[in-house]
């Protein structure tokens, strides 16, 4: 955060002092959460510690135990579990009226969701129920300590050109859905303790309208988002056949193969793997952007990448400021090069040529 | 028949909005106001059904007096009737208090046209872009709510249900339902058409009704505008994108590439990943 959010006096606010504690919701499919969820609960921990308060999780579902012990792995403090057969399939009206009761009952100051179709539909059902504020989107989430306890809840607007804090002075609870892939999750802890709070919550199916007659899964072997190496290219590839090429060194150091929405655009690669506002927002270890200019659509979705490594023919790209490694050139002589590096270097490793690291004495994790 | 409302915005086109540099505040001067792209999708989709079933169109949008611009644009493309719901008392509002004012709005469009069965919104909007206002509508009206659809693949005026697709991150979800029902489109849904002569003729000549708080005798005022929105905008400010301590490898591509490498095999990524034992396969 780069200004100071104007305080706000105590005589503003309403006694929230019954509200404590961060809500998040774990959204799933059949029993194995999304990523996001994770992410959120870890998230939220922080923001509890904040506040001196406790971080609780909400799954909703069929024999979702599982799960409910998962979320205490990953840092709940507390796990309400509403668990039916009505519940089997995602559907918003005995979802949202499950999690009204939980949030009557339990009385967070603040509930996270991620910003997934689920999260959105769920979350503007809720907070208009409620009623309360809801933000969308969040890119940042922070708290102001005691008195205010304030969710400063900041995402992009204007197609990312500014960022804006949105607060909820009068309401609670403070409600955000929140980008997958901006927090990081805790590791996972199987000893971690906490309690999980079975919800006397049922409806009957013959109160619920909508039935779920099918769910066909997109059969995507991309996992862009939990990639550790991405190697994405752009417009500067020319055509599909590049990503050929990005493949095979992807493959080469076990990565996946990203994209600037140019070329998800023109059709060169599918949507899974964009990356930027409208695609996936990651932060791997390794970033290699190959004829990506920078445009900062892209940049917000990669640039908490811990290395970047980027090539371009153009010495004034922006995508260089932003770089940790810049190499100036055609990205076609660049990447053979880089393929034929790396399968020598593992070569050498393999029949015990003294590689670098091992002079240097590299640390093995 | 089929009654379908349309809740349509207009928006600027926020992809034209610049920063200006020195006060790092928008210029909007100059930015063209559009329909918001989903919501025309939506208006397609409705279309597409009146011609199969039968039945009328409206369209509703909350805003300035100049969102009558958009409202015939609608016009033009076939909607039989719209509607504009402006007032001053209205500005500054958030999801929470439009979804009010908007269900307000529907609930007079059938008090004057007959009962609705099928509302659309867009996925989301340009300039908000919360994707809020839909369910915000439906909760209010208590009806039910299909999100993100992509297609809508079978209506029985019989059952009075309806058989939709909807796009998820992880794959295409068939659902069914009973109306009343909003939806809320997906850019997959359909092709918005282009207006045909007679529309933009009659669009020409077409005057929105124009509703005003005056309109809506028992509209709670707290729930309005400013007022009756929790969320406020703390501050805003330019993204620096924070730049990094670049390094610019130089040489030949060979030398680039081998300076490159060596910088990588510093870090732990080669024990991490396996490359420095290449024999026994990926993963550390
Ligand atoms: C609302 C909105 C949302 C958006 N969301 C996203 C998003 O999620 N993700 C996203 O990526 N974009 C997004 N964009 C688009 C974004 O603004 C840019 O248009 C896009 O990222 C540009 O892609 P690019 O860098 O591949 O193409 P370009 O900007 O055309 O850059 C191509 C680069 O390749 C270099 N090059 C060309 N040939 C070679 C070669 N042989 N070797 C090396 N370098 C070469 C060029 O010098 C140039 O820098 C969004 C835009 C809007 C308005
Ligand atoms: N002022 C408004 N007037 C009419 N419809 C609106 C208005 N604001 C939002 N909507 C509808 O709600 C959808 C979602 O908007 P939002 O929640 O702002 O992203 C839009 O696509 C519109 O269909």
């Amino acid at each position: 955060m780069t200004e100071e959010v104007k305080k706000t006096t105590e005589d503003e606010m309403p006694d929230w002092s019954e509200y404590r504690g961060v809500l998040v919701y774990v959204e799933h499919r059949e029993g194995v959460a999304k990523p996001i969820s994770w992410q959120l609960l870890g998230q939220g921990r922080r923001l509890a510690e904040k506040l001196n308060a406790d971080v609780m999780a909400l799954v909703i579902g069929d024999n979702v135990g599982k799960l409910a012990e998962e979320a205490i792995a990953f840092g709940a403090d507390r796990v309400f579990q509403v668990d039916s057969p009505t519940m089997h399939d995602y559907r918003t009206y005995p979802y949202s009226r499950a999690a009204m009761k939980v949030i009557h009952d339990a009385k967070p100051e603040i509930v996270l969701f991620g910003a997934t179709a689920t999260g959105r539909d769920l979350a503007g059902a809720i907070a208009t129920h409620l009623p309360t504020g809801l933000t969308a989107d969040c890119t940042q989430l922070d708290v102001e300590p005691d008195p205010s306890r304030l969710l400063l809840a900041s995402r992009p607007a204007f197609s990312e050109k500014m960022m804006a804090t949105i607060l909820c002075k009068q309401y609670r609870p403070q409600m955000a859905t929140a980008r997958a892939g901006v927090f990081e999750a805790l590791p996972r802890d199987p000893s971690r303790r906490g309690e999980i709070v079975h919800v006397d919550y049922t409806m009957a199916e013959e109160a619920v309208a909508a039935k779920v007659l099918d769910f066909i899964r997109e059969e995507s072997t991309v996992n862009i988002e939990e990639a550790e190496i991405i190697v994405a290219g752009g417009r500067g590839l020319g055509s599909a056949e590049g990503f050929k090429l990005l493949q095979e060194l992807a493959d080469e150091l076990g990565g996946e193969v990203g994209a600037s929405r140019a070329c998800v655009d023109v059709g060169w690669i599918n949507h899974h793997h964009q990356i930027g506002q409208t695609g996936y927002t990651v932060r791997p270890k390794l970033y290699f952007a190959f004829g990506i200019s920078g445009a900062v659509q892209h940049v917000v979705g990669m640039q908490n990448s811990d290395m970047i490594i980027a090539v371009n023919r153009d010495p004034e790209a922006p995508i260089f400021k932003i770089a940790h490694y810049g190499i100036v050139g055609d990205l076609y002589e660049i990447v053979p090069a880089m393929i034929e590096e790396a399968r020598k270097r593992k070569a050498d490793a393999a029949s015990g040529k003294g590689s670098k690291t091992e002079a240097e004495g590299g640390v093995r994790v | 028949m089929l009654h379908i409302v349309v809740s349509v915005k207009q928006v600027p086109d926020s992809r034209e909005i610049r920063i200006d540099p020195k006060t790092s505040t928008l210029v909007r001067i100059g930015v063209p106001a559009i329909v918001n792209f989903y919501d025309l999708h939506g208006l397609e989709e409705a279309l597409v059904l009146k011609e199969k079933y039968g039945g009328r169109v409206t369209v509703i949008s909350m805003g300035p007096p100049p969102a009558e611009k958009a409202l015939k644009q609608c016009i033009s493309l076939g909607a039989d009737e719209a509607v504009l719901i402006t007032d001053r008392a209205f500005a500054g509002a958030d999801t929470l208090a439009t979804s009010y004012v908007l269900a307000e709005a529907i609930k007079k469009v059938e008090e004057t046209w007959g009962p609705v069965d099928i509302v659309f919104t867009g996925k989301q909007t340009l300039d908000g872009d919360t994707g809020q206002v839909g369910p915000g509508i439906a909760c209010r009206l208590d009806i039910e709510q299909l999100t993100y659809v992509s297609k809508v693949t079978g209506y029985n005026g019989e059952t009075k249900r309806v058989t939709v697709q909807r796009k998820l991150e992880d794959g295409v979800e068939v659902v069914e339902t009973k109306t009343p029902v909003l939806m809320t489109a997906l850019k997959e849904l359909n092709k918005p058409r282009r207006a045909p002569m007679p529309g933009m003729l009659r669009a020409a000549q077409y005057k929105p009704i124009v509703w005003t708080t005056a309109d809506f005798p028992n509209l709670d005022r707290s729930k309005i505008g400013l007022k009756g929105s929790p969320t406020i905008v703390g501050k805003t400010w330019v993204p620096e994108i924070k730049a990094a301590d670049t390094q610019m490898l130089d040489g030949d591509t060979k030398v680039k590439v081998g300076t490159l490498f060596d910088k990588i095999w510093e870090t732990e990524l080669p024990a991490r990943f396996g490359w420095d034992h290449a024999a026994n396969g990926k993963g550390a």
